[in-house]
């Protein structure tokens, strides 16, 4: 009966992927690549066909890429139907349709939903609204912020400097455009790495020009009588002024389409089995529902079956490929999602990549090379063990520290470093800010149940 | 000509850079940028810089499966009211 329903589905059933971006065409691809010969229907709320985001904050703002033009290599021929520049505004499970903001509705046998994240806009709508105050996530966004910059203007204040706002800070430098960072902790980066690589990014700002303000947050976004934003207000009551300013609090996951749907989605994303399978909020998993991408969550393995949720490129790409292999396989070919977590960050000329869980760790050892020479390779441990990897400009050691999170290697290290420098012979507290502070930034959430933590509500339908 | 990086695999050895200069340059020591768009010209430039990369990170549409891209339809779409204020 199941393998019969699969094989009926394999060649004629209907797959609906809401979310027209990275893990939506890679989920696509695989879907066709494996032998989904069946009705494919994508559905996007940007009037764009998948485009590739990391440029937005590096290529496009040096002027090396257009914003225009991102998008992404296809790797096959899809034969699918798009639907795009409409969201997705509800889902019936029940029925088993996606209804679209535009009043239409698409049924599917079986649904990935890959919806991602949103910039999350500064809070006070009215200032947030002020000529020159941008967020920088989509197409549009890019062109307008590029455009902006491009026209003269004189100094920017990037709000947050997690690594969108480090990345946009660096690129305005480059420019020869006066920055200033407002940071709400004590140095950039402190969510996804620590206080301790956090002063190293902190060095990189202030050696490359950037007008860094820690500890202090925003309290006003102050106008001109045209509506043009003219200041920065600071909750060290000094004030900046500014002709851009470009928030960069990080993001909020798109599941508001999803409230009472009865999926296990919220402000966290949507959780699933490692397969890929979303639960019900009850937490039950789901047969024809499945997530990937940024606004996803599922447990993870080597990281005790923590659930993650990760805003990486590379996890959007490898999640789309088991989530859509899992849609058309059959039980028992099922794959778990294990992707180790990676991510790439280029800013001042540096390129830092990490992988494993960073914020899991709560100790840091620098194996090879040295921060004040701003090329190192750092391991992070968690009771005894390797969880993490980071580089500054050394990114061949990666693959390296990858095999120790792999292998659960011992932590401290037991090996000398390889070169021998005094400072790295010991473990020191990693400094990551209490979890419970907002972080920004390409990072991951741990975000599994604590006996503290019950969260599971009820929100019912209203149709 | 579109074309992606995996910057995750990436590790700087900086072949492209070299192979195609006006599509892949490097930022510094190890980071690279490329332009995603790049002119039909430099195909056979892109090719070289594709197949030399010793990580494989390189992919260039219609490079290695030669399948033309059907052309994507854009729906404007009835006017929407947003539910959430996004």
């Amino acid at each position: 009966m199941a393998a019969d329903y699969v094989d009926w589905l394999r060649r004629e059933g209907r797959i609906v992927i809401v979310g027209a971006s990275l893990a939506g065409l890679r989920a696509a691809e695989t879907l066709r690549a494996e032998g989904f010969t069946g009705s494919l229907t994508l559905i996007g709320d940007e009037p764009y066909e998948p485009y590739d985001r990391p440029p937005l904050s590096k290529a496009v703002l040096l002027g090396k890429a257009s914003p225009r033009h991102t998008e992404l290599p296809r790797r096959r021929h899809l034969d699918a139907e798009w639907r795009l520049g409409v969201p997705a505004a509800g889902l019936d499970l029940t029925g088993k349709r996606v209804l679209l903001a535009d009043g239409e509705e698409v049924e599917y046998d079986r649904l990935l939903i890959a919806t991602g994240v949103r910039a999350r806009p500064w809070p006070v709508a009215e200032e947030a609204e002020l000529d020159g105050v941008f967020v920088l996530r989509t197409r549009d966004d890019s062109i307008a912020l590029t455009e902006r910059l491009r026209a003269g203007a004189k100094r920017v204040v990037v709000i947050g400097a997690g690594f969108a706002g480090s990345e946009v800070a660096s690129a305005c430098r480059e420019m020869g455009l006066e920055v200033t960072v407002a940071e709400r902790a004590g140095a950039p980066l402190v969510g996804a790495l620590g206080g301790v690589i956090g002063a190293v990014a902190a060095d990189l700002h202030l050696e490359n020009g950037v007008d860094l303000r820690t500890h202090v947050t925003v309290t006003a976004l102050e106008g001109d009588p045209m509506g043009r934003v003219r200041s920065v207000h600071l909750s060290d009551e000094s004030v900046v002024e500014a002709d851009v300013v470009v928030v960069s609090l990080g993001s909020l996951r798109n599941t508001e389409w999803l409230s009472g749907s009865g999926l296990g989605a919220g402000p966290r994303g949507i959780a699933s089995d490692a397969g890929c399978r979303a639960f019900d909020f009850r937490g039950i998993v789901t047969d024809d529902v499945f997530v990937a991408g940024d606004v996803a969550r599922s447990p993870h393995a080597l990281f005790g079956y923590q659930f993650l949720s990760l805003e990486h490129w590379g996890n959007a790409v490898a999640q789309a490929e088991t989530a859509a292999h899992n849609m058309i396989c059959s039980a028992s070919d099922r794959r778990p999602h294990m992707w180790m977590p990676a991510f790439w960050s280029s800013q001042f000329g540096v390129n830092i990549k990490s992988v494993g869980v960073p914020p899991m760790g709560d100790e840091l050892m620098i194996i090879q090379g040295s921060t004040a020479e701003r090329r190192f390779v750092g391991v992070y441990g968690y009771k005894g063990r390797i969880v993490a990897g980071v580089t500054f400009d050394n990114a061949r050691w990666l693959e390296y520290c990858q095999r120790q999170i792999e292998q659960g290697a011992p932590f401290p290290v037991e090996y000398p470093t390889v070169d021998r420098r005094p400072e790295g012979r010991k473990a020191v507290p990693a400094d990551f800010p209490d979890p419970s502070l907002p972080t920004h930034g390409p990072t991951v959430t741990l975000s599994g149940y604590s006996p503290a933590d019950r969260r599971l509500v009820f929100t019912p339908g209203h149709h | 000509m579109r074309i992606v990086v995996d910057l995750n695999k990436c590790q700087g050895y900086a072949q492209c850079a070299f192979l195609a200069p006006d599509v892949f340059t490097m930022h510094g020591e190890e980071a690279l940028l490329y332009n995603p768009h790049a002119a039909e010209e430099e195909r056979a430039a892109v090719a070289r810089a594709a197949a030399a990369c010793p990580v494989q990170a390189i992919t260039v549409e219609g490079l290695h499966e030669g399948a033309p891209v059907e052309p994507v339809q854009v729906f404007s779409g009835a006017p929407w009211e947003p539910r959430d204020g996004r």
